[in-house]
């Protein structure tokens, strides 16, 4: 039966009667009846994001506010002295080290753990119990996180212990307040305790993945390596891309574990950005310069929301 | 016959291979917790003893006991449960009825609403914080859990009205529409057709919510001052730098901290799962 044959079935009072009546006030009132449905949400983000980011827009031109009675206007000289402090660019630098590491082991550890879920050589129960260990770094929150981390790298703790047994170290190791070895460190922990959200994805991308393209791929002879690279990957990519840049964007602002582990120390060897904005507010009362800081971190991570949204609605 | 025998024993070498994985992940991720636990059950001297004892030879509830008798910490167990469920409430609240617009309905400046919604999630708290510093302490709400409550719906809202009108728009439009040509309100149509069909989609975003809420701790820093204010990721770090030797306490303490989400976690697996997928994927 082809399209044009069939009545279209309209019992209900659809938009398209309703145009021959007046059309503009029901769509006004329409309108107007999803604002009220909406006015509680708009309310929220007028007052605390929409007039913040303008405030730190304002704030980032002027000279010391809150602390000065009549701040004056200064343009952009608190970016110009925040650009020329070397403090600041380093932490630009260990942001960006502190950001692709973080992503791009959260991707590896979460894409293996997530095939051996999905190895399908395992029984139920195993699948699921091996599940629940692995997402658990995932339910610990950052301060708990820090607190755990720093009494397992204690100087006299168990993982000194271990490696120490093992002879992979000659003396017990200063993990946080070794300049040399501290990022790392927070990379470390940040890694532990982010994974689990890329696992969960992967797995689900992983069981939306069709059988037969295996079956075909297994008739063909073709080895594990080239199943990964020719079927895996190509068909994880969406969620791989959408994951990598929300995590890419998460990390960037990562602030309560690398602010507990190490408050930005030792010799600003883990300052990144968001503990480094921090500090110029809550310790050095500076807060234009804040701002001046904490708006550039807003714009890194605009620009990467750009990419992110597009990326979205061209997948639509 | 050969090439049956060879694939059987590549299978069991594959097999083999990922129970050592499995073990290897299962300890990197499981340790640490394991570790926690049974650190908050031995003496304090016994967790630096050296070399380190794995089960405790002395078993001992006194740093449970220590937290439950003590009304300081206690406190910060109340106040994250008030700010937690308070920010989960309100979230819904807000949540349902803007994913209901936004599913329903067509208004002008739709296209705009759902981009800003979608946007705000990239606005960085640390950069929010300090106009927030000042706007808190202008409404006088600076030094309470309300400006806990109000700063984290910022970051529950978006997340909420994403998944929501996702829910929504699986509904089928007929359910709702019957109710509006009996003579209903839209209102009345979102409470008593919309709602009880979305309800997975509410305790997901419900157990979302209270994980952020309870798991926050920038704002939760920098917004209240009084020990009476602390909620328990900052309380913890309190009482980290105060007793920084009484680490079966702290271990304690962190348990206790967790329990909350692990609990919710483990009763609402499929929902948070699929929720958090859904949200990070679709979002």
């Amino acid at each position: 039966m082809s399209a044009t044959t069939t009545r279209p079935h309209t019992p209900l009072p659809t938009p398209e009667r309703s145009r021959t009546g007046p059309r503009s006030r029901r769509w006004w009132r329409s309108g107007l009846t999803a604002y009220g449905y909406l006015s509680p949400t708009l309310l929220v983000m007028l007052v605390m994001m929409a007039v913040p980011v303008v405030m730190v827009f304002a704030y980032s031109t002027l000279s010391n506010v809150i602390m000065v009675r009549d701040p004056e206007f200064v343009g952009l000289d608190n970016y110009a002295t925040l650009l020329g402090d070397p403090i600041f660019r380093k932490a630009l630098g260990q942001t960006g080290i502190f950001t692709v590491t973080s992503v791009v082991l959260h991707l590896v550890l979460g894409l293996t753990f997530a095939m051996m879920l999905n190895s399908g050589l395992l029984p139920r129960v195993a699948s699921a119990l091996f599940r629940v260990v692995f997402i658990l770094p995932w339910v610990f929150t950052a301060s708990i996180v820090v607190i755990l981390w720093q009494l397992l790298l204690n100087p006299n703790g168990v993982i000194n212990y271990v490696l120490q047994t093992l002879n992979l170290i000659s003396t017990r190791v200063e993990w946080f307040s070794n300049p040399a070895l501290a990022l790392g460190t927070v990379i470390f922990i940040n890694v532990w305790a982010g994974y689990p959200f890329f696992m969960i994805s992967l797995l689900a991308g992983l069981q939306g993945i069709p059988s037969d393209l295996y079956e075909a791929a297994a008739i063909d002879g073709a080895g594990w390596r080239h199943r990964f690279f020719s079927i895996t990957i190509p068909q994880l990519m969406p969620i791989i891309l959408a994951m990598a840049m929300l995590d890419f964007i998460w990390n960037l602002q990562q602030f309560p574990i690398i602010f507990l582990a190490t408050g930005g120390g030792p010799l600003n060897a883990t300052e990144t950005v968001a503990t480094y904005t921090y500090n110029l507010a809550f310790s050095k009362r500076q807060f234009s310069m804040a701002s001046a800081s904490g708006v550039v971190l807003f714009l890194i991570s605009a620009i990467v929301a750009l990419f992110y949204v597009r990326h979205q609605k061209a997948r639509d | 016959m050969s090439t049956i025998a060879t694939r059987g024993r590549s299978q069991r070498a594959q097999k083999v291979g990922l129970w050592i994985g499995l073990s290897l992940g299962a300890l990197f991720a499981g340790f640490p917790a394991l570790w926690m636990l049974l650190s908050s059950i031995k003496p304090n001297t016994e967790i630096f003893q050296y070399p380190p004892t794995f089960l405790p030879e002395t078993f001992t509830m006194d740093a449970y006991a220590g937290i439950l008798s003590s009304g300081e910490k206690l406190r910060f167990f109340a106040n994250s449960y008030t700010v937690a469920l308070a920010v989960v409430a309100l979230t819904l609240f807000a949540g349902i009825m803007a994913g209901y617009a936004l599913s329903r309905f067509q208004f002008p400046f739709k296209g705009l609403v759902n981009t800003v919604v979608i946007s705000v999630q990239a606005v960085p708290p640390i950069t929010l914080l300090i106009p927030y510093f000042g706007l808190v302490v202008w409404l006088k709400l600076y030094d309470t859990l309300w400006a806990l409550i109000l700063t984290y719906m910022v970051a529950t809202i978006p997340y909420a009205i994403l998944m929501m009108t996702g829910y929504f728009n699986t509904i089928p439009k007929e359910l709702d529409e019957a109710v509006k040509v009996d003579g209903g309100s839209s209102l009345r149509a979102l409470w008593q057709v919309l709602v009880p069909a979305a309800r997975p989609g509410i305790v997901s975003v419900g157990a979302y919510t209270f994980m952020v809420a309870w798991n926050e701790f920038l704002f939760a820093l920098s917004l209240t001052q009084s020990r009476s204010n602390r909620t328990v990721p900052v309380g913890i770090q309190l009482l980290m730098g105060e007793h920084s030797f009484q680490w079966s306490e702290m271990m304690a303490m962190s348990v206790l901290g967790s329990v909350p989400v692990l609990v919710l976690f483990l009763f609402f697996q499929r929902q948070f799962v699929s929720g958090m997928t859904a949200g990070a994927v679709k979002a």
